[in-house]
């Protein structure tokens, strides 16, 4: 099947049309939250990564699909049949590399990121995160083991939180973090979080809980090192005394 | 009989209680899951007859000549009636089907209403939870699931050239328990403590210790279930065996591949979830402790069995709709179905495939971590057979003469939604970004762009194209057109904005969310009920069509498959001959090709060619 170098034209520009209208949408309205931890900023760039190639794929299957309705529409009295095309090998394999390849792609960046965001540091903050119906309770095993209804963390130091439930699954989200996991009851799971820039933000419950789920909530506030120290082991002697 | 039967499931409930020394004897919970959910059904398919024939053939009576009394429909109460016709039975699931849809529809809309504003409106928590959970069981379990399987039951024999099913009793006896999941799932909201609220997936613990309206799911799921796997089984089979000399596989129509295909994973898949409910059902009635963490059960457990059916369930849910797209494109584009081979074998390719990719629903879920890359390769790769599967659609319109009726409309905007739709697939498929993602508004956008966008526009197209074969009368194509356009724009703008809501923070499941989101929410509540008004143009235009539409000629789309070259409606046991099938059901542009002849045109043909 032969295509007109006049089609050609037509199909990329109304490719390039649709693909300018959707990158203006990915641009300019905003999707994302705030950056705020370095596991983030990994995922960010996953995202937009598969997004640009979203944004390619979808422009093609447009730009033909609008040209074709246009185009061959048949006039109201016009009953004959097309030309009897059945395939086309080299389109055909075209159209199943090529896919493979980009899919491919989005696999290796994809287990790259989450290779890096599931390293440990050595001088990590340790967080036991529990999950209730409807409540969050953070602990603080390094420092006494005191609990807390605020999750607060040190800017540029990981957490490695570590989750559990009493009653049914809950998950610990923080937009700003991207992040997520579940909290399981009878399992312990585990989230690594890098804060970059101090802030308040809040946590909320993301796998269906109950009656109360929607207004599981509790404040996450990122500090300075030293702010964080001294509230760290002001709550610690609040549990010693 | 349906009380009859509640008695003895009552009876047999109260009489072990009392023997075994259980207290309370009456414990209510029990004597109505067991003499209401699962007795009184029994009872019900036996009092329409629906166990007749096996029932007289196991207690040894003679077996009565069959009459074909129940075949086929010469009145409208025909309809109402245990029938073995399966022209008949494709019309009761397609008309059931709607209703169900309409009532999950009207569910939607209810809390939609309530999502409107921040803050709590007019319902309550638990009403909220139960609306968005029975909404979704109705729209899997009570819609797409058997409005496919109903559409299929119709077609495919026709499309073979068999006169009906391999097993036209089955075939009713399946339609029949999709009344009694449907009834059964909406019940619940009677129940004390309200409807099942723990969404239509059910995770357990929340499952198992919510309240009892979960029981209503457990048990809802298990009926239809059986239905699926019954009519499963006769497409199998009947694909297998029935189809007209000359048939090769390599020759059938692609609606057959996909409900061939469909049917493998639903007789596979199914039983799986139909043991995850089970396992929920005894953990809450028998204190099993399959989930039950403080003994050592495993509530991930819940997850991986639930899934491994829940995942095939949504192939299940798209791959007939990509057969009747395969249909009604090559017909209104007057050309071949391009590249048909590989159109199959991508079929067969989703079908294995789709096993293999549960976990993608798990990638937050604390499951074993190394399992997510192998997962989200398996989950990235299914892209490629879906892949071919839209390029050789648009393909097939390159250089056609496309006449865009309703079905070509609703097909054509099936493949631009799919595409959205597979495309936000592809960005939950990528673990990092699906952490950021999961359980937010942007899933439930990727969702309604597959099953909306997708299997409803599929299943819009597959009724607009078959009407006049099924009732013998044209629709309205000027309404028909209506509907497509208003529920085109009312999906886009209710479906497309969570997207955003879903990336900037917004969780799936909730009553109520932060005021940051209420623009866009008030937004999309306002485009659902566009999007629910623009189904009343379609129930009005089938109603008024098929009472008063243009009496529809035998093949109005000039289409070469089998199930056009018989009269609209069929003859009662659809072919006087059997037809000789002789080439591909798609040659459109090739001069003098014949997919099927029927014997005694081809004889004459001969004859008169052998003429002096």
């Amino acid at each position: 099947m032969t295509v007109r170098r006049g089609s050609i034209v037509r199909l990329v520009t109304i490719g390039l049309l649709v693909g300018a209208g959707a990158t203006a949408v990915a641009l300019f309205i905003h999707w994302l939250p705030t950056d705020a931890s370095k596991e983030g900023g990994r995922i960010d760039f996953v995202v937009w990564f598969t997004v640009a190639i979203c944004i390619g794929i979808f422009s093609l299957v447009a730009a033909v699909s609008i040209y074709s309705v246009i185009k061959f529409r048949a006039p109201p009295d016009d009953d004959s049949d097309g030309p009897p095309i059945h395939g086309h090998t080299g389109l055909e394999i075209a159209w199943t590399a090529v896919p493979a390849i980009l899919v491919t792609a989005i696999a290796i960046v994809s287990a790259i990121a989450l290779a890096e965001n599931g390293k440990w540091k050595a001088n990590r903050l340790k967080v036991d995160v529990t999950a209730q119906q409807f409540a969050w309770h953070f602990a603080y095993p390094q420092y006494g083991g005191f609990t807390s209804h605020e999750l607060r963390l040190e800017e540029g130091r990981q957490v490695e939180l570590r989750l559990t439930a009493l009653d049914v699954i809950h998950s610990f989200w923080v937009p700003e973090f991207r992040q997520k996991q579940d909290a399981v009851p009878g399992l312990v799971t585990h989230l690594g979080i890098t804060p970059t820039k101090t802030g308040r933000h809040t946590v909320i419950c993301t796998e269906l809980c109950g009656l109360g789920h929607a207004l599981m909530r509790s404040p996450v506030i990122v500090m300075k090192k030293a702010d964080f120290e001294r509230w760290a082991r002001s709550q610690k002697k609040g549990t010693e005394s | 009989m349906t009380a009859l039967f509640f008695g003895i499931g009552f009876g047999i409930v109260t009489g072990l209680r009392a023997l075994a020394g259980w207290h309370p004897v009456l414990d209510w919970l029990i004597i109505v899951t067991v003499g209401g959910l699962i007795m009184a059904p029994i009872g019900f398919l036996a009092g329409i007859g629906g166990f007749d024939y096996w029932t007289r053939y196991a207690l040894g009576f003679p077996t009565r000549g069959e009459d074909h009394s129940g075949h086929g429909a010469r009145s409208w109460r025909d309809y109402f009636r245990v029938n073995t016709d399966h022209k008949v039975i494709g019309i009761q699931y397609l008309v059931t089907t709607i209703i169900f849809f309409l009532a999950g529809g009207l569910m939607a809309m209810i809390f939609r209403a309530e999502l409107a504003k921040p803050g709590m409106q007019f319902l309550d928590n638990q009403e909220y939870n139960g609306f968005i959970s029975v909404h979704a069981a109705l729209m899997i379990f009570l819609f797409v699931i058997p409005a496919f399987a109903g559409l299929g039951n119709f077609v495919i024999p026709l499309m073979i050239g068999a006169p009906d099913m391999a097993f036209p009793r089955l075939n009713a006896l399946s339609y029949w328990l999709l009344p009694i999941a449907g009834i059964m799932m909406l019940s619940s909201v009677a129940v004390p403590g309200g409807a099942f609220g723990a969404g239509w997936t059910g995770y357990a613990p929340l499952s198992v210790v919510g309240t009892n309206g979960n029981v209503w799911f457990n048990m809802g799921v298990q009926w239809a279930g059986a239905s699926s796997i019954m009519t499963a089984l006769n497409f199998l089979v009947t694909i297998i065996t029935m189809r007209a000399p000359g048939m090769t596989f390599w020759r059938m129509p692609l609606l057959v591949w996909a409900n061939f295909t469909t049917s493998l994973l639903v007789v596979l898949a199914t039983p799986f979830i139909a043991g995850s409910q089970f396992f929920v059902m005894f953990d809450r009635l028998m204190h099993t402790n399959f989930f039950n963490f403080h003994a050592g059960g495993y509530p991930l457990g819940y997850q991986h069995i639930f899934w491994f059916y829940s995942h095939p369930a949504v192939y299940i849910m798209m791959l007939p709709g990509f057969g009747i797209a395969s249909e009604v494109i090559s017909v209104m584009s007057r050309k071949p179905i391009f590249g048909y081979r590989l159109m199959a074998l991508s079929l067969c390719a989703i079908l294995v495939l789709g096993f293999s990719v549960w976990a993608h629903h798990m990638f937050v879920s604390g499951m074993a971590s190394w399992l997510r890359v192998p997962m989200m390769v398996t989950t990235l790769m299914i892209a490629v057979p879906t892949g071919i599967k839209v390029f050789s659609w648009l393909a097939t319109t390159w250089e056609g003469r496309l006449n865009l009726s309703t079905p070509m409309l609703f097909a054509l905007g099936f493949v631009s939604m799919f595409v959205i739709g597979g495309l936000s697939g592809i960005m939950l498929g990528a673990v990092p970004a699906d952490i950021h993602v999961s359980d937010t508004y942007f899933v439930v956008a990727h969702i309604h762009y597959v099953l909306l966008g997708g299997s409803l526009f599929t299943i819009f197209a597959g009724i607009y194209y078959w009407f006049p074969k099924m009732t013998g009368r044209m629709y309205d194509e000027r309404l028909g057109k209506l509907h497509f356009w208003l529920t085109f724009v009312g999906f886009n703008a209710t479906f497309f904005p969570m997207h955003i809501i879903g990336v900037q923070g917004m969780p799936r499941r909730v009553s109520d969310y932060d005021p940051r989101f209420a623009g866009w929410n008030m937004f999309i509540s306002i485009s659902s009920f566009a999007l629910g008004a623009s189904f009343m143009v379609f129930v009005y235009n089938m109603v008024v069509s098929w009472r008063r539409g243009e009496p529809a000629p035998a093949n109005p789309w000039r289409s070469m498959t089998l199930e056009w070259q018989v009269s609209s409606p069929p003859p009662i046991f659809n072919f006087d001959e059997i037809p000789q099938i002789v080439g591909g059901p798609y040659e459109y542009g090739v001069p003098g090709a014949r997919h099927a002849v029927f014997n005694g045109a081809r004889e004459r043909e001969l004859e008169e060619a052998r003429a002096p």
